[in-house]
C-alpha cells in the first residue's frame, strides 16, 4: 500500500462515508461535505483533461452548468424524475463539450485556454439572459429530483451517500481510463506530441473523446449542485468557478485523479472555514493559494510522497 | 535489383526566397542502408521533414511501397510502416523504456479505443516491446522511466522504438549525435545489423559511421543532390570532394 494514488482515496473514501455516523450529521456539515463532493467530482473530470490530457480548460465551469441547467429546464417542465434528470443532464454537458471541443481541440497551450474561457462566458451569458429560467437572478428548485416519484434525494443522508457513490464511480472510471490504452495514448501524446504522431497516432480523436467524457462528468455533477443548492444561478457557469476547479486540480496536485479530490475537499473546506472566521477572507485565501503553488510543487498529494 | 520501397521524385521545398530542397530524386531499396551526408544547412533534416510528413514539400512526390503519400500526414505514413528516429531524441520520459516501447506496438495493434484494461498488463504488447528492446540491448533497463536513462540508452531506446512499429523503413536522423566513442561503436553494429530487413535512410555527421554502414551514398549541397553512388565512388568524386570532403581537408 505504497501508493497514495489508491489508499489515499481510499481513505479519504471512508472518512466520508462515516462522516454522518461520527457526529457530523447535523444539516450544515452535510451540506457542506456534500458541496465538497460534488466539486471533487468536477475537478476529477477536470483532472482527465489537464493531468491526462494535457487540455488546460478554463471552461469547466460551464460543463457543470448544462447539467445544473438540465435540472431547471426539466423542472420548469414539470420533470423532477431521475431517470430523465440525470442522463439529460449528463447527455446536455457531453454534446456541449462535443461540439466545443471539436473546435477548441484544433488549438492548443494558451489558445486552448483562452477558446475554451471564450465559450464558458457563451454559456454563461446565454443562460443569463433566459429570463424563463429566472436570468441573472437564477432558478429556485422547490424540489429536489425525485426517484421513481419518491423524494429520496431530500432526505441529507440518502443525499450524502449518493454524491459519495457517484464521486468513488467518477474517480475509479478516471483512474481505469487513464491506464488503459487509451489513456496511454492520451498521455503519451501530452508529454510528446511529436513522438506521439510518428508512432502513428493522431491526438485529435482521442482528446476530444477525453474532453467529452470530463465534460459528461461535469453535467452530473452540476445536476448534483443544483439539487444541493436547490437553486441554480448562472454564477455557476462563471469564469472564477471554472478557475477554482483548476486551482484544485493544480493545488492537489497533478500525479493522479487522487491529487484533484484531495485539493477540491482542502479547496472547498479551507474557503468555508475562513469565510466564517473573518469578514475578508478573501485576503488571506487568495495570498494562501499563492504560497501553496509556490511551494507545493507537486500539490498536497506531492507532501505525501515526500513524507 | 532489390525493391524499392521508399522513393522521392522531384522533391522541392523553400522557405521564403531560400531554396533548402532542390530537384531532389533518390530512392532506397529493401535491404540497404542508403546514407544522406552533406554540410551543414545542406538540407538534411528538412529532407527528413518532408519524407515523414512533419513538412509538406511545395512539389514533388514521395512514393511507399508504390504508393503515393505525398498528401499524408507523419501517422498516417508512420501506421503505414515508416517510422523515424529524432536527431534530438524524442521518447516520453516518464513512461518507462518498456513502456515507451509497447506504446510503439500499440500503435499498430489492434485498436487504442480500449478503455477499461489496464494497458501497462497486457502481455501481447509488452512481449513484442521486450523483445524490441532485446534487440537494440536494452532489455535489462525494461523498468527504468526514460528520463533516468542516459543518453546513449536513450538514442538506443529511440531505435528500439522505431524496431517496435515494426516498420518496412527507417528515417534515422543523426541515430549517434551525442554519443560517446563507445556508444558510437554499439549504435553502429546495433545499425548494421538492421540493413537486412529494412530500407533504411540515414542521415549522419559522423563520416566513419557512414563509410562503414552506408551501402550508398547521396550528397546533398545547398539543397540539390550532387551525388549518389556506392562508398567507393563517393569518395572518387571531384564534385564532392569540393563541395563537402575538401573542407574537412582543408581543415
Amino acid at each position: 500500500m505504497s501508493n497514495p494514488r489508491l489508499w489515499l482515496p481510499l481513505l479519504v473514501f471512508a472518512g466520508l462515508a462515516a462522516a454522518p455516523f461520527l457526529g457530523l450529521g447535523q444539516g450544515h456539515s452535510l451540506t457542506l461535505l456534500a458541496r465538497g463532493m460534488i466539486f471533487g467530482l468536477a475537478a476529477v473530470s477536470l483532472m482527465l483533461l489537464v493531468g491526462g490530457a494535457g487540455l488546460v480548460s478554463l471552461g469547466h465551469a460551464a460543463m457543470m452548468g448544462m447539467g445544473a441547467y438540465a435540472v431547471v429546464v426539466l423542472d420548469h417542465a414539470g420533470m423532477t424524475e431521475a431517470w430523465m434528470v440525470f442522463p439529460a443532464g449528463i447527455l446536455a454537458a457531453a454534446l456541449f463539450a462535443l461540439l466545443t471541443g471539436a473546435i477548441a481541440i484544433r488549438t492548443s497551450g494558451v489558445h486552448f485556454i483562452m477558446i475554451t474561457l471564450a465559450f464558458g462566458q457563451m454559456a454563461f451569458f446565454t443562460t443569463s439572459s433566459l429570463a424563463l429560467y429566472g436570468g441573472d437572478d437564477g432558478y429556485t428548485l422547490f424540489n429536489r429530483t425525485e426517484v421513481f416519484g419518491a423524494r429520496w434525494l431530500e432526505n441529507r443522508l440518502v443525499f450524502h451517500f449518493v454524491c459519495l457513490g457517484l464521486l468513488v464511480a467518477c474517480w475509479a472510471l478516471v483512474q481505469v481510463l487513464l491506464e488503459s490504452r487509451f489513456g496511454r495514448v492520451l498521455r503519451a501524446s501530452r508529454e510528446n506530441e511529436t513522438r506521439a504522431r510518428a508512432l502513428g497516432f493522431s491526438p485529435y480523436p482521442y482528446r476530444l473523446l477525453a474532453y467529452v467524457i470530463a465534460g459528461a462528468m461535469g453535467g452530473l455533477a452540476g445536476v448534483l449542485l443544483a439539487n444541493s443548492a436547490e437553486f441554480v444561478a448562472p454564477a455557476y457557469l462563471a469564469w472564477q468557478r471554472s478557475g477554482d476547479l483548476l486551482f484544485m486540480v493544480i493545488l492537489g496536485g497533478l500525479a493522479g485523479p487522487h491529487g484533484a479530490l484531495v485539493g477540491a475537499l482542502a479547496f472547498v473546506l479551507v474557503e468555508e472555514w475562513l469565510s466564517h472566521a473573518m469578514e475578508h477572507w478573501r485576503l488571506v485565501f487568495g495570498p494562501l493559494l499563492i504560497l501553496c503553488v509556490f511551494f507545493l510543487r507537486g500539490g498536497i498529494v506531492g507532501l505525501l510522497r515526500r513524507g | 535489383m532489390a525493391e524499392t520501397i521508399l522513393a522521392l521524385h522531384g522533391l522541392r521545398k523553400s522557405f521564403g526566397g531560400l531554396l533548402v530542397t532542390d530537384d531532389v530524386t533518390l530512392d532506397v531499396r529493401q535491404g540497404e542502408i542508403h546514407a544522406l551526408i552533406g554540410p551543414n544547412g545542406a538540407g538534411k533534416t528538412t529532407l527528413i521533414h518532408q519524407v515523414s510528413g512533419t513538412l509538406a514539400p511545395d512539389a514533388g512526390r514521395i512514393r511507399f511501397l508504390g504508393e503515393d503519400i505525398t498528401a499524408l500526414s507523419m501517422p498516417a505514413r508512420a501506421r503505414r510502416g515508416l517510422a523515424r528516429s529524432f536527431q534530438i531524441t524524442s521518447v516520453i520520459p516518464s513512461f518507462s523504456a518498456l513502456e515507451n516501447a509497447a506504446l510503439a506496438v500499440q500503435a499498430r495493434q489492434g485498436s487504442s479505443f480500449r478503455f477499461f484494461r489496464a494497458a501497462s498488463r497486457e502481455a501481447a504488447l509488452n512481449a513484442e516491446a521486450i523483445a524490441a528492446l532485446a534487440e537494440v540491448g536494452l532489455d535489462a533497463r525494461a523498468a527504468t522511466p526514460a528520463a533516468a536513462l542516459s543518453h546513449g540508452e536513450r538514442r538506443q531506446l529511440e531505435i528500439a522504438i522505431a524496431l517496435a512499429m515494426r516498420p518496412r523503413a527507417l528515417l534515422l536522423d543523426e541515430p549517434l549525435a551525442g554519443t560517446g566513442p563507445e556508444e558510437a561503436e554499439r549504435l553502429i553494429r546495433l545499425l548494421s545489423g538492421l540493413r537486412a530487413r529494412y530500407a533504411v535512410l540515414l542521415v549522419e555527421h559522423d563520416m566513419q559511421a557512414v563509410f562503414a554502414l552506408a551501402d550508398r551514398i547521396s550528397v546533398l549541397a545547398q539543397g540539390r543532390v550532387i551525388a549518389t553512388g556506392t562508398p567507393d565512388d563517393i569518395r572518387a568524386d571531384p564534385a564532392v570532394r569540393e563541395a563537402y570532403l575538401g573542407e574537412d581537408e582543408a581543415a
